[in-house]
């Protein structure tokens, strides 16, 4: 080699030099990585390391208005796993099902939430029993990628009696996630199903809270508890309700499990529910953590329809009830006053092309509009009907927002059916000839025909009737009471009516035998016919009759006759008067 | 004439070096689920010891008695690798590999990093009795084949990481032996070649860069028209060649282009280096609390990838130490290698320097993915027992030539 010092001293300069560029080089590698990109990576260090754990915030107690609770949250547990993939956790699961008892079903839910949000734990058990919990904190070191915790757990401590319009929770389901409204929502969070629990989702829900476990590079949980700060979860507000529970109890134990019924109790004054039940009911604490198949399936199977509530979303023609509706058209529009007659007097039907049989077939005779009410006289009414026309008979019953939901606060109320108009709505439905106006009217007045309402709905018709004219809408939990005037009648007219409706529960009228002692009650029986089926039995009333706090709505499947409804009714109020605090007020 | 003043600053550094490199391998081993890295410091430790008894036994030795053992010890190292090749074994990530010597199930160590050191030694020789350095490609097959041999020889195990570093070492001998940078360039063109036919045009612009080379460097024609030849035939092989590799072979150099491309599997390593390196930012997280390392998201990190553990918790404070005090020995080594007595010591001093350089530039460049993926330890750091052995024999051997060596007076100012 040419190993003169001249060339020696010139190599190793370049030599020098080249060590120096790769020096460099590498240096600036190194400051770009550590120093320019250091919160890039850092953030992906900690990613690595920490999964988010949701803390589930409590929900809102629900209470009555005495302060007792309708709802409540209870210590509960829920399993999750940490899993890099599907397969992983449906190992896991499978290996877990050794020493607990999983099903295939819960192994495809735990993997559908899983593919929803991968990086959180899977949720495998959302409500896990005690004893299950047991065995696995025993286990707990076999399987470190196994996440167990407290949350709290929905319970209703009434169950079944306050099924009705509390509702229930549940997991948010995948086409609920899809819903815009509810991007906010995580696979595996409880969300509110029905009743008060869903129509006041927003306010019971509480903020999740999180707290991170640190894991390993296999997903192993190192540590749990203080890995990184945790947010602690915030409670939801509580709620309070119109709802009196020592009445509501009542209401439910008078039903019982026999009869397919709804009840709801108003305060005239303001639209409060103090009472609402749908009979039979079912218990909302087994819905919580997920609906046991069997209890789901009884459920949907039982004839008498017990997720069917016969308050806000039974429709039934409102039969007698409806006679009151009638009259107020018929008053407001100047064409009877209570102690008018009709030119026919009473002899057990009409005859109006062809044969209208009032209900009593011995016939009423001849009565006035006060006793027509008492008695349930459908002859008179029917001659009512036809006075009226079935145009205003039909925009009248549109002016009492017969055509509209009540607007209580609970998600699903039906709304009743009631024509829009006079005449292109039947032309339309019988064609132009198929139909007599005059027969509509004699059917609509009395309840019957082209007209199905709510119990709800008739409820707050009759908050109309209890107080000045104005109907309230009813609220479960207060909001701003709101009163609308749907009859303009006087103040004399107002108490006539009442008056008349007093005579019904006495021992003139057609729900005599629902009189209770030290109360006047004023109401209305109707029997809604169902051919061929047994008739359907109403009862709509309020009391003290003189100044009315509690208006009471009662429905009964296959009732058959009013007074049944009205037996349930009065007591109904008579419990409500009699625990009030406020002095009785009776006149007669 | 021999001076009796070691090279202290040598030796200072590669204490140093040393000194942090088994401290990284404690830290290595604090991972929060115990494995069995936890107590290699200590083995790294004994393996230390020795090492520097072995360095000072070779810097006993004289170059003189260097230069007459050099032919056995490298038919020596030769018939190792042939054994290593009968008998050999695997360790840890190349479970399948035959690199290290297995004697009735023991472990002896890993020829390869024998064959590091002789091999400089005997290209040295080669080199050094030569009164002008090669000045065609005809020239070069004597050291060509002192290197060829043991090179062929570790490809088969397969050994790809030191395959590279012989290469390494070869261009750096040739060029401090003085041989033409341009030729140079003309032997290593056909592996540029190789490189660039998976792209026509960048291939295409390369062959004409080289026809204009050949042109301008007429004396060595034959040569360069044997070169053109060469890397026509490379060009046209490298797709045929790419269909033979195996698919982790493929896998593994698109996964360096980018590692994204199979984040869970092949990327997995790099990304996750890069991420504790990054991580660390100017000061680091803390020596032994980097968790990265400690939760085991860095792989292999007591060997291949210790350099991410420096990174992420000593940060760009400690890298820029780690890379300092290897410069500080590269230039020590040019140093020593400029002012030695003669060319046999001159190269293998200069030998020795690329060998390290090779390593550092390789697997520090590989745990920010600046370079493949090849299985190459970082001398000093890297736990384990031949290559910290090799290293410290290399700074006795250094020692000695920097005592022979010219500029006596001169070790006050470094």
């Amino acid at each position: 080699m040419s190993y003169h010092p001249h060339d020696v001293s010139r190599r190793a300069s370049v030599a020098r030099l080249l060590l120096g560029i790769g020096f460099v080089a590498l240096m600036s590698a190194f400051f770009r990585a550590q120093v320019m990109r250091n919160s890039e990576f850092l953030a992906q260090a900690e990613q690595n390391r920490f999964r988010e754990v949701p803390l589930a915030a409590p929900r809102g107690i629900i209470y009555d208005r005495n302060g007792r609770i309708i709802a409540e949250n209870l210590p509960g547990y829920a399993v999750s796993l940490l899993s890099p993939s599907a397969d992983s956790l449906r190992a896991a699961m499978r290996r877990l099902s050794s020493i607990i008892p999983i099903t295939d079903d819960q192994v495809e839910a735990a993997v559908r939430r899983w593919r929803k949000n991968p990086t959180r734990p899977a949720v495998i058990l959302p409500d896990a029993p005690f004893d299950v919990v047991a065995v696995l904190e025993e286990r707990r070191v076999e399987n470190p990628t196994l996440i167990i915790q407290s949350t709290p757990k929905r319970y209703y401590p009434d169950g079944p009696a306050v099924a009705s319009f509390v509702g229930y929770t549940g997991e948010v389901t995948e086409r609920e996630l899809a819903d815009s409204t509810r991007r906010d929502y995580k696979p595996g969070q409880q969300i509110g199903k029905g009743g008060l629990e869903r129509q006041y989702e927003a306010q019971l829900r509480g903020t999740e809270g999180v707290r991170y476990v640190e894991v390993d590079a296999r997903g192993r949980v190192v540590r749990d508890a203080g890995a990184r700060a945790e947010r602690a979860p915030i409670p939801a507000r509580a709620l309070r309700t119109n709802i009196d529970m020592d009445l509501q109890q009542y209401v439910v134990s008078l039903l019982g499990d026999s009869l397919r019924a709804g009840v709801v109790a108003i305060d005239p004054n303001d639209g409060a529910v103090l009472a609402l039940h749908s009979a039979p009911t079912y218990d909302p604490n087994r819905f919580v953590g997920g609906i046991p198949a069997e209890y789901w399936r009884e459920l949907n199977t039982d004839p008498r329809r017990p997720l069917y509530n016969k308050v806000i979303q039974g429709r039934y023609p409102p039969a007698s009830t409806w006679k009151l509706a009638t009259s107020a058209i018929a008053m407001e529009a100047g064409l009877v006053s209570l102690d008018d007659h009709m030119p026919q007097p009473c002899t057990g039907g009409y005859r109006y092309g062809r044969y209208f049989r009032c209900w009593n077939h011995t016939g009423h005779g001849d009565v006035n509009l006060r006793q027509a009410i008492e008695q349930s006289c459908d002859v008179y009414f029917y001659q009512v009907g036809l006075k009226l026309g079935l145009t205003r008979l039909v925009a009248g019953g549109i002016k009492l927002k017969m055509r509209e939901r009540s607007g209580i606060d609970l998600p699903n109320e039906t709304q009743p059916q009631y024509p829009p108009d006079a005449m292109n709505y039947f032309n339309e439905r019988y064609g132009a000839r198929g139909w007599v106006p005059g027969s509509v009217s004699l059917n609509l007045s009395i309840g019957q025909g082209e007209n199905a309402q709510t119990l709800i709905n008739m409820a707050r018709f009759y908050t109309a009737l209890a107080t000045d004219g104005r109907a309230a809408r009813p609220e479960i939990v207060t909001r701003n009471p709101e009163r609308v005037r749907i009859m303009n009648l006087t103040d004399a007219q107002m108490v006539g009516l009442r008056l008349a409706m007093a005579g019904v529960v006495s021992s003139r009228g057609t729900a005599n035998s629902a009189r209770v002692e030290g109360i006047t009650v004023a109401g209305k029986t109707g029997t809604a016919q169902n051919p061929p089926n047994p008739d359907h039995a109403w009862f709509m009333g309020f009391a003290p009759a003189e100044r009315p706090r509690i208006v009471v709505g009662v429905f009964v499947e296959y009732g058959e006759h009013g007074y049944v409804a009205a037996r349930i009714a009065t007591k109904v109020m008579a419990r409500y008067l009699k625990a009030a605090t406020a002095p009785v007020v009776t006149t007669e | 004439m021999t001076r009796r003043i070691p090279d202290i600053p040598l030796l200072l550094i590669a204490l140093a070096l040393s000194a942090f490199g088994i401290a990284m391998v404690y830290s290595a081993g604090q991972t929060d689920t115990v494995s069995f890295v936890a107590t290699l410091w200590r083995t790294q430790l004994v393996w230390f010891v020795i090492a520097i008894g072995a360095a000072f036994v070779a810097s006993r030795a004289s170059v003189r008695f260097l230069d007459w053992l050099t032919p056995f010890v490298y038919v020596l190292t030769l018939c190792m690798l042939v054994l290593t090749l009968v008998i050999g074994g695997g360790a840890g990530t190349a479970a399948s590999s035959k690199s290290w010597l297995v004697i009735g199930g023991i472990r002896i160590g890993q020829p390869a990093e024998l064959a590091k050191i002789t091999v400089v030694l005997m290209l040295a020789r080669v080199l050094a009795n030569r009164r002008e350095p090669p000045k065609s490609l005809l020239e070069l097959w004597h050291p060509a084949l002192v290197v060829g041999i043991p090179w062929i020889l570790i490809m088969l195990q397969p050994d790809l990481g030191t395959g590279i570093v012989f290469i390494g070492i070869f261009f750096a001998m040739l060029f401090w032996s003085g041989v033409n940078w341009r030729l140079l360039l003309l032997i290593a063109s056909p592996a540029i070649s190789l490189v660039l036919a998976f792209s026509t045009r960048l291939w295409g612009a390369w062959f004409l860069l080289l026809l204009a080379l050949v042109w301008i460097y007429r004396p060595y024609l034959v040569e360069g028209i044997a070169v053109v030849c060469i890397n026509v035939v490379t060009g046209v092989v490298a797709p045929i060649l790419w269909e033979k590799l195996a698919p982790y072979q493929q896998k593994r150099l698109l996964v360096f282009l980018d590692p994204s491309i199979d984040a869970q599997a092949s990327g997995y390593h790099v990304i996750q280096s890069q991420v504790a390196i990054g991580s660390g930012g100017w000061l680091g997280k803390g020596f032994t609390q980097g968790t990265q390392k400690r939760l085991n998201f860095v792989p292999e990190q007591q060997t291949d990838f210790i350099f991410a553990v420096v990174g992420e918790e000593l940060g760009f404070v400690g890298v820029t130490l780690a890379l300092t005090l290897f410069l500080a020995l590269f230039l020590r080594a040019v140093r020593i290698s400029s002012r030695a007595n003669d060319p046999y010591a001159s190269l293998i001093a200069f030998g020795l320097l690329a060998s390290w350089l090779v390593h550092v530039i390789e697997n520090v460049g590989m745990t920010l993915n600046l370079m493949p993926i090849t299985g190459i330890p970082l001398p000093f750091f890297s736990y384990g027992g031949s290559f910290m052995l090799a290293s410290w024999l290399s700074v006795g051997v250094l020692m000695r030539i920097s005592r022979e060596g010219r500029g006596r007076g001169e070790l006050a100012s470094i």
